[in-house]
């Protein structure tokens, strides 16, 4: 190792070092924004000492990191936050695909692996090319330019079994003679990006924070995989903090659903389901106006907004936030109770609303808000449906039955906003519509709101 | 001795990862996604040091490309995460009005 080699080594130490660091700051809002600038940080130092390798090609260096740059730039500008989850999901693929590039790129120059390499090289371009085309599919499901609905065929499971062992297979043979195997290379590639294909078009929209979570946690391991190809630890350190990042979060939201790994990825919920838990509900709807829901939050001392999936779908998270300043001003206390799986993406309502300049301290989580329902006196549940729904504690007989739930039902008084009484994603009748406490809120989530803030106004 | 070695690397570096990313906030779920999604970008060191001189046209080709889609990953990715973490504010320090 010349000194230039040694040096640049070290910097990546320094590197690492920085993103741990920034990782340590997110654990809190106040030096989230610090800890996400020290690891940009350290990105740049590890960028700009690798440009001290010798013998580089600068000329297309340039052409590259050029065009990306542009690209990212415009694209993180120009992104809406309601539409941050297809974001996400878009430049996680790309990652993939770096890495899969990488590997292909490497063994192109340098055939002759050994054994171990070879392995690894199989398995970097494998996983990287699942990612890509895997957050493709994620990224057309969120932006709704594919149906969001889980796809199914009969034998899905066969088809999918079968593509994986093709891949297996290959890579076997591939890493047993890697120097005359490029045609197998290929197969693997082109299999890699038809499973990532298949492996995501049955999952269905309500499913998507999971699926977006385990394919970031795949960028991370593919990214991985590249550093023990190049032998580099820089990557394979950044590679499995984002690899237990990508697992620890798709634990998360399985356990907020109440649902395995295997049954989010194998089930195809919502297209399978819908049949089952559409039983008769007691009790009736009662429809409320603008001016009866005015009168009801005005004498509220608490109120809890609850928003889902609905909210982004609406762009109703600036009006909500002017009503929740309104109620405040008239003495009311408020607080924003956010499900786990809310929204299309980890934590995504808690952007949305940040969005909104909801004060970070009004955002609380569904275990912090569920002890201390009963003393809440108004639930507005703003587009969200299943993760409110009672029958996840009582009917057995309902597919959602026990996924831990906002229990709102607890609340003295809940209003619905909704837009008319079709059942939710997962095709399953709210029982909490009929509750005798529910008062049902029909319209438009942004218009809705915007006329109980108009009420408030003109008193 | 060497893929010992990195395997070593690899296996403290997934256990730090647990330990760090379990005290993160659900309220800032997102920022993380999108944040260690820009971490994952660290392909881009890879792909720069695989573009040397004297490559193939092929192998030209791939790294360019590699380098230009670790490039969107890492720079958006960082950009939007800023961009998340600047919207998060508390009252008093001027958050809402």
């Amino acid at each position: 190792m010349n000194t230039t080699t040694l040096l640049i080594n070290f910097a990546y130490v320094i590197s690492a070092g920085l993103f741990i660091f920034g990782l340590k700051m997110l654990s809190s809002p106040a030096t989230a924004r610090q800890g996400n600038l020290l690891s940009a940080l350290g990105m740049l130092l590890a960028i700009v000492v690798t440009l001290f390798y010798s013998g580089l090609d600068y000329k297309w260096i340039v052409v590259g990191v050029v065009i990306g740059t542009v690209v990212g730039l415009v694209a993180a500008y120009r992104v809406q936050m309601t539409s941050m989850p297809e974001m996400v999901a878009l430049f996680n693929g790309f990652g993939g695909i770096a890495s899969l590039l990488l590997a292909w790129s490497e063994y192109h120059q340098h055939p002759e692996l050994s054994v171990f390499i070879a392995l690894v090289t199989f398995l970097s371009a494998f996983i990287g090319g699942i990612t890509f085309s895997g957050s493709m599919v994620a990224f057309g499901k969120l932006a709704e330019k594919i149906p969001s609905k889980a796809i199914i065929f009969s034998g899905q499971h066969i088809v999918n079994g079968a593509i994986l062992l093709a891949a297996l297979v290959s890579g076997v043979v591939f890493a047993m003679n890697p120097a005359s195997s490029y045609a197998i290379f290929l197969v693997i590639v082109v299999v890699a990006l038809l499973f990532g294909v298949t492996s995501v078009i049955p999952i269905g929209g309500a499913d998507m924070p999971v699926v977006i979570s385990l394919l970031n946690s795949y960028s991370g391991i593919a990214a991985c995989a590249a550093g023990f190809v190049i032998s580099n630890n820089i990557l394979i350190v950044a590679g499995a903090l984002v690899g237990a990042s990508g697992i620890i979060l798709t634990k998360i939201m399985c356990k907020a659903m109440n649902r395995s790994l295997a049954n989010v990825l194998f089930s195809g919920f919502g297209a399978t389901t819908q049949a089952a838990g559409s039983g008769e509900q007691e009790g009736e709807i009662r429809a409320a106006s603008a001016e009866d829901v005015y009168y009801i939050l005005e004498a509220a001392d608490s109120v809890a907004f609850v928003p889902g999936y609905g909210l982004a779908v609406a762009q109703a998270q600036h009006v909500t936030q002017e009503l929740g300043e309104l109620l405040e001003e008239n003495g009311t206390e408020v607080s924003y109770a956010i499900h786990p799986v809310a929204g299309r993406m980890p934590g995504h309502m808690n952007v949305l609303l940040a969005e909104a300049n909801v004060s970070y301290d009004q955002l609380v989580e569904m275990d912090e808000i569920n002890p201390r329902m009963d003393t809440v006196d108004v639930c507005v549940v703003i587009g969200a449906n299943d993760v409110v729904n009672p029958a996840a504690l009582k009917d057995e007989s309902s597919p959602i039955y026990g996924m831990p739930i906002i229990e709102t039902h607890r609340a003295k008084t809940v209003i619905v906003l909704k837009r008319s009484m079709n059942p939710g994603f997962a095709g399953i009748q709210n029982a909490l519509f009929f509750y005798p406490n529910t008062r049902m809120y029909f319209g438009d989530a942004k218009a809705s709101i915007q006329a109980l803030v108009g009420e408030f106004k003109s008193d | 001795m060497e893929p010992v070695f990195l395997t070593f690397v690899f296996v403290l570096a997934i256990f730090l990862g647990f330990e760090l990313i379990s005290k993160v906030p659900s309220t800032l779920h997102t920022p993380l996604m999108s944040g260690s999604n820009a971490i994952s970008g660290i392909t881009l060191i890879g792909s720069l040091a695989s573009v040397k001189a004297g490559n193939a046209t092929v192998a030209i080709i791939l790294g360019t490309l590699a380098v230009a889609f670790a490039t969107i990953n890492v720079v958006g990715g960082y950009a939007v995460t800023n961009r998340m973490l600047e919207m998060f504010k508390k009252k008093d320090d001027g958050g809402a009005k």
